[in-house]
């Protein structure tokens, strides 16, 4: 157990690197930019667990209860939104490639300049 | 290069990466072993000094405020950028919403997802206002609370049309309300220089009983300003989304 | 509070599902389709950080993974997928 969940980041990545570079539609792509970007908060959570802690909210349990790291858990939460907003972004910008050069194919996109 | 050559790269280049993430993991005090110190510190000291039972939340919009206004400012970048990048083109004109009725051949939506929606609106906004506002307490937080109020929005738009959905949220009031969301959270955090504190400093009374709603000072304010924020945010890139159906070329 | 066997057991099992729902995603090669997958795939995301002991952004996660996302996600293809009608005229 003491590796394992940084194995699973590291093949979420590479997956999505796969599918990033295999792909011949620009919405797919996004999407694989989406599950990249996932496997970011794993290791970021996962480096942050400690064995046995409670969640860091002192509401229900008594205070200086073993807790998993906030820190990590404070950088997850507002990556997750913003993540979200950047991907809208994105699409816009997939939106009128597809206006004006009728196509979402990366390889035929990638001829067209300006 | 040829599709399979590219895939020959990428297996070279996948193999180098996954050997540096493993060398990079056999240095890590493996999993559950997290050794601190500044986690286990701030677990020590919050909610003394906060007031605050939400450690997570303490964080974002107290010990590391300043990381949260520029978050919070990519998310208003993405909104008004998207505004920017979807914006009519020369040689498209806007089409009136009526007009595209007549000529539907898709079929409307079924009853049962149209009640379903409309009686979830009310419970969804009151859902996402509380989980705003109660930041200090519990797993909640401006974020997520912002995101679950516009999504009530959406449900508008499920359980109606596209007409109520836009009557409901006027362009010029989602602009209103996410610039007071962002200029909000800054305004506070200028106050406190006015008052000779450090920008972003906790100057409001901390309150007694830690957890409740009146509680760790500009933490819940904070909060309820970033909720606001984000709501209007999505909104605004659903509702741009939505418009997009409406144009033709011309 | 949950045995700490447990926890490990269920911490395996959902970090397997979320390896083998990526998987799944990057594989799917149909827009609509990959966008359903994508919902499904934020769920176990959800469920994870839930084992991970943090409540916070499990919310963060469901909100817009498989919520505002999938939704965005749908405007957009339709807008891409939508055949000019002046055009087929």
């Amino acid at each position: 157990m003491g590796i394992f969940p940084f194995l699973v980041v590291a093949w979420v990545v590479v997956a999505g690197l796969y599918g990033i570079i295999t792909s011949r539609d620009l919405i797919h792509q996004i999407v694989c930019l989406i599950v990249v970007q996932s496997s970011t908060y794993v290791l970021l959570l996962g480096v942050g667990y400690v064995t046995g802690g409670a969640a860091p909210y002192f509401f229900d349990i008594p205070l200086h209860t073993k807790a998993v790291d906030p820190v990590v858990q404070a950088l997850a939460l507002t990556d997750v939104v913003v993540e979200a907003a950047v991907t809208a972004l994105l699409l816009s910008f997939a939106i009128q490639a597809q206006k004006r050069f009728g196509t979402l194919d990366p390889a035929e996109l990638a001829e067209f300049k300006g | 290069m040829t599709p399979r050559q590219r895939l020959w790269f990428f297996a070279v280049a996948a193999a180098g990466l996954v050997a540096c993430y493993l060398w990079a993991f056999a240095g890590l005090p493996g999993f559950g072993g997290y050794p601190g110190p500044y986690g286990q510190e701030i677990l020590r000291v919050a909610v003394q000094q906060t007031n605050a039972t939400g450690v997570v939340s303490a964080i974002n919009f107290e010990y590391r405020g300043f990381d949260t206004v520029g978050e919070e400012f990519i998310l208003f970048a993405a909104a008004a950028g998207m505004s920017v990048v979807l914006r009519k083109l020369r040689e498209e004109r806007e089409t009136e919403p009526a007009d595209e009725a007549e000529s539907r051949t898709v079929p409307p939506s079924s009853s049962a997802v149209r009640v379903a929606a409309l009686l979830m609106v009310g419970p969804t906004a009151v859902l996402g206002w509380w989980l705003a506002s109660h930041a200090q307490a519990s797993p909640s937080g401006g974020f997520q609370g912002g995101v679950i109020l516009a999504s009530a929005f959406l449900l508008i738009y499920l359980a109606g049309e596209f007409l109520s959905f836009r009557r409901l949220s006027p362009d010029a009031l989602l602009d209103a309300v996410e610039a007071v969301g962002a200029g909000g959270f800054v305004a506070i955090g200028l106050a406190a220089i006015a008052m000779n504190l450090p920008y972003l400093d906790n100057y409001l009374p901390l309150g007694t009983i830690p957890g409740a709603v009146s509680s760790s000072g500009t933490i819940a304010l904070i909060s309820f300003f970033v909720g606001i924020e984000v709501a209007a945010a999505f909104v605004l890139i659903v509702g741009e989304l939505l418009g997009q159906t409406l144009l033709r070329s011309a | 509070m949950i045995p700490a066997g447990l926890m490990n057991t269920l911490q395996i099992t959902v970090l397997v599902l979320v390896a083998a729902g990526a998987t799944v995603v990057v594989r799917t090669r149909t827009r609509v389709h990959q966008v359903l997958a994508l919902s499904v795939y934020g769920m176990l995301l959800a469920i994870l950080f839930l084992v991970f002991q943090a409540p916070d952004v499990t919310l963060s996660e469901l909100t817009v993974g498989a919520i505002a996302l999938p939704i965005i996600l749908l405007l957009a293809i339709a807008k891409v997928s939508k055949p000019d009608r002046k055009r087929e005229r």
